[in-house]
């Protein structure tokens, strides 16, 4: 599939909405020729530069997916199942920065997609899900495959339409692509009636720009707010920077570096946060949060100024609020959206804004005002986070050579793929903080995983969806033998559509955060947790017509990934056989402060 | 602490669907809830009655702002307002009752819409806390039927909400 660079430059990707969608091939048309409602449909992607769409006929998009037929700049990319739909376009959307785009059918296509809008929703990720529905005369009547798609969807989209007339569609699209790439992104679903994808209407082209009196996101911060910021950071003794992912979903992280440079204060990532600032410099912290390090946790409840960015105070980033609150700090937050602003903590300094311009207008405003922080006060902070460093978090015991300890496969990933410029997308549980404590990653959205709602099963599609954005880049996906069956069927579609990506499973054997959790708080009462019957992993790969390896030995783990890695064009599943009884630590357990942690089961 | 909402929103099926998921999704309270299309047709005017700390209130008019169909939204107890509900009470009207009812509903300035033998049919306008003490002041026994629209208010002077 080519795009000629014509077609993709003449497209100018507008993140606010406000700059001029392009001229588009659409253009042709504005004579008003009649065309089909997935006609427009088609033309509607394309002047979004859509490349690709990943989707599942059926019948209530079947006059849409013909017109896919006929068409030859998108490429449809045929799932197993809708759920992994929506996460490959979700993940494209993540590594790419773009609008990631689905296509399901009406009633259970859409039910299917639920969880994916959901997890895209919950991390903010900008995406269209494109849903048919049964013809509007049929709407209410129990019709088969019916079901309320804008209902259903209601709590789990920034937006969603339910297109009643063809002649609406283009106008609707533009809106749908608009909500979903400003403000803060999200998803949003359109729902197409098969009459109305039916229908020929007389075709005007694609809106060049949109207006909407009800939805104008702010971009800039409040200048005197921002000067206040400034004010707090430099009388600051005890300084912090804490960032999630709204440095990445803003496109920040150049300003971020260069802000954390500037001040040389500590910074720490939450999980979706991961890679806005460099893992490898002295300044980062790890992780914060349940399963943050150390120094990044005590650093967050002893800080005296707090700038937070992009982030929003998550349970489980802050442990128990009340903890929490007992130190006593300035905090500045910077958000797009005032809705997650004095949501969990109460807020002193509030900037409503685009990060990318805030960060700008604070640089701007520091180097004006030749601003200084206090170098005393600074260095004795340091001193004392230098100390928890020290602690060494995140040792663990390596053990002998007949057990792989799953940090070990994730240390030795890093150490061979640091410079390789990889994407890692991981499924959710204890891999999946392992993978966020072990891999160090220095650059953004190289880290692609399910931060808000938790989705296991996202791992492979996510995968998918980069590898086809990023052909020339390795992608792994860290998971485990329970998460990895949630959308196992995907690797169907990797072998159909040559998206070679390698599979770092951690088979443990157990559903491993819930064991541990089931060690630590119901006295070992293992219920459920255990994985019985497993398939036979490596022949399973074979079956998918893949690469399946068995690793047992800790010394056989680098030599599986040397050996995977070199089998460029085939995706390789690697069933690490992990210490079943092993845990994440650092952990702050439920209701403790994010200060509390246990750091090795001899905490227990 | 009670507090009145008024919501400008455009006019388009789903939205009040939206503004109520939003309630019930989030744990809000709704007292009372009253939506009509305003003098410009694409938009709703909506009040909304709720209670809630100061904190909640705030995440409520944030979430409100939020909705992509949602214009306005002014938090009218912050400033002067005026609050008018609708309530019509059907109540029993036999013999020596007639009288009394006809005198209360008068007190209240209260107006007898419909009559029959056994019954009247009073309308009231107010603000919640007349309507409710109309209903303390008859005999509880004597009411047949209530129907109140909910809050609607609006701000007092130059407080104006428009697009």
């Amino acid at each position: 599939m080519e795009i000629s660079k014509a077609e993709t430059s003449s497209v100018i990707k507008s993140s606010s909405g406000s700059s001029p969608l392009a001229k588009s091939k659409s253009d042709v048309d504005q004579s008003g020729q009649e065309l089909r409602g997935a006609e427009i449909l088609i033309k509607a992607l394309q002047a979004e530069n859509v490349k690709y769409i990943w989707g599942y006929p059926g019948g209530a998009v079947l006059h849409i997916y013909d017109a896919f037929f006929k068409q030859k700049t998108i490429q449809h990319v045929l799932v197993r199942h809708e759920q992994a739909a929506v996460h490959a376009a979700d993940g494209y959307a993540r590594a790419t920065g773009d609008v990631g785009v689905a296509l399901v059918t009406s009633g259970p296509g859409l039910t299917n997609a639920v969880t994916g809008i959901a997890t895209a929703y919950m991390d903010s990720i900008p995406m269209v899900i494109i849903s048919g529905q049964v013809p509007t005369h049929m709407i209410g009547m129990d019709a088969f495959q019916e079901c309320d798609a804008v209902g259903i969807t209601r709590p789990v989209v920034k937006h969603n339409f339910l297109v009643k007339d063809a002649r609406d569609l283009a106008l609707t699209l533009k809106k749908a692509f608009h909500i979903a790439r400003s403000g803060r992104p999200g998803p949003v679903v359109v729902d197409i009636p098969k009459d109305v994808s039916f229908k020929k209407v007389p075709y005007h082209g694609y809106p060049e720009t949109v207006e909407m009196r009800s939805y104008n996101p702010v971009r800039k911060g409040h200048a005197g707010q921002i000067r206040k910021a400034l004010q707090l950071l430099m009388a600051a003794k005890r300084p912090y920077i804490y960032t999630g992912g709204g440095v990445l979903l803003s496109n920040a992280t150049a300003e971020l570096r260069q802000l954390v440079d500037m001040l040389g204060y500590p910074c720490t990532n939450t999980l979706m946060g991961l890679g806005a600032y460099p893992a490898s410099d002295r300044k980062f912290l790890g992780m914060l949060g349940m399963h943050g390090t150390y120094e990044a946790n005590n650093a967050m409840q002893n800080c005296d100024v707090l700038l937070a960015i992009g982030a929003r105070f998550d349970d489980r980033v802050i442990g128990n609020p009340k903890h929490f609150a007992q130190n006593e700090r300035k905090i500045i937050h910077v958000d797009i959206d005032p809705s997650s602003i004095s949501k969990r903590v109460k807020v002193d300094v509030p900037i409503v804004g685009d990060v990318k311009d805030v960060l700008v207008e604070m640089i701007a405003m520091i180097k004006e005002n030749s601003f200084k922080p206090d170098a005393d006060a600074l260095g004795s902070w340091w001193n004392t986070i230098e100390e928890w460093r020290g602690i060494n978090c995140l040792k663990y015991d390596h053990g002998t050579n007949d057990v792989i300890k799953p940090q070990y496969v994730v240390e030795t990933l890093w150490g061979m793929t640091k410079d390789a410029d990889a994407y890692i997308t991981s499924d959710v549980g204890q891999h999946q903080m392992w993978a966020a404590q072990y891999y160090r990653f220095d650059e953004p959205r190289r880290w692609i995983n399910s931060g808000g709602l938790g989705t296991m099963g996202v791992g492979i599609p996510y995968a998918m969806g980069i590898k086809l954005a990023k052909p020339e880049s390795e992608v792994f996906c860290i998971t485990g033998e329970g998460s990895v069956q949630m959308c196992i069927q995907e690797l169907s579609t990797c072998l159909q559509y040559n998206t070679p990506i390698k599979i770092v499973s951690l088979n443990n054997r157990y559903l491993g955060m819930v064991r541990q959790w089931q060690e630590l708080e119901y006295e070992g009462r293992y219920s459920h947790s255990y994985m019985d019957a497993l398939p036979n992993f490596v022949k399973l790969a074979e079956a998918y017509g893949h690469v399946g390896m068995l690793i047992e030995r800790a010394q056989d783990v680098e030599p599986a990934l040397r050996e995977a890695r070199k089998l460029k064009d085939r995706t390789v599943f690697m069933d690490f056989r992990t210490d079943p009884t092993e845990n994440v630590f650092p952990m702050v357990t439920a209701g403790k402060g994010i200060s509390e942690m246990l750091l090795s089961s001899k905490d227990l | 602490m009670k507090h009145i909402i008024a919501v400008l929103l455009e006019n388009e099926p789903g939205a009040l669907s939206r503004v109520v998921g939003l309630f019930s999704a989030r744990g809000y309270n709704i007292e009372s809830l009253t939506v009509a299309p305003t003098e410009d047709p694409s938009l709703s005017r909506m009040t909304i009655q709720t209670t809630g700390s100061e904190e909640v209130i705030e995440q409520i008019t944030k979430h409100l702002n939020r909705l992509i169909e949602v214009v306005k939204v002014v938090d009218l107890t912050e400033g002067a307002y005026t609050e008018r509900e609708l309530m019509m009470v059907k109540v029993r009207a036999v013999g020596k009752e007639r009288e009394e009812m006809k005198r209360m509903a008068d007190i209240f300035r209260g107006r007898i819409i419909d009559v029959t033998e056994k019954s009247y049919t009073i309308e009231l306008t107010g603000d919640q806390s007349k309507n409710d003490a109309f209903l303390d002041a008859i005999e509880r026994g004597a009411i047949l039927e209530t129907v109140r629209t909910g809050s609607c208010g609006i701000g007092r002077g130059e407080r104006i909400l428009r697009v």
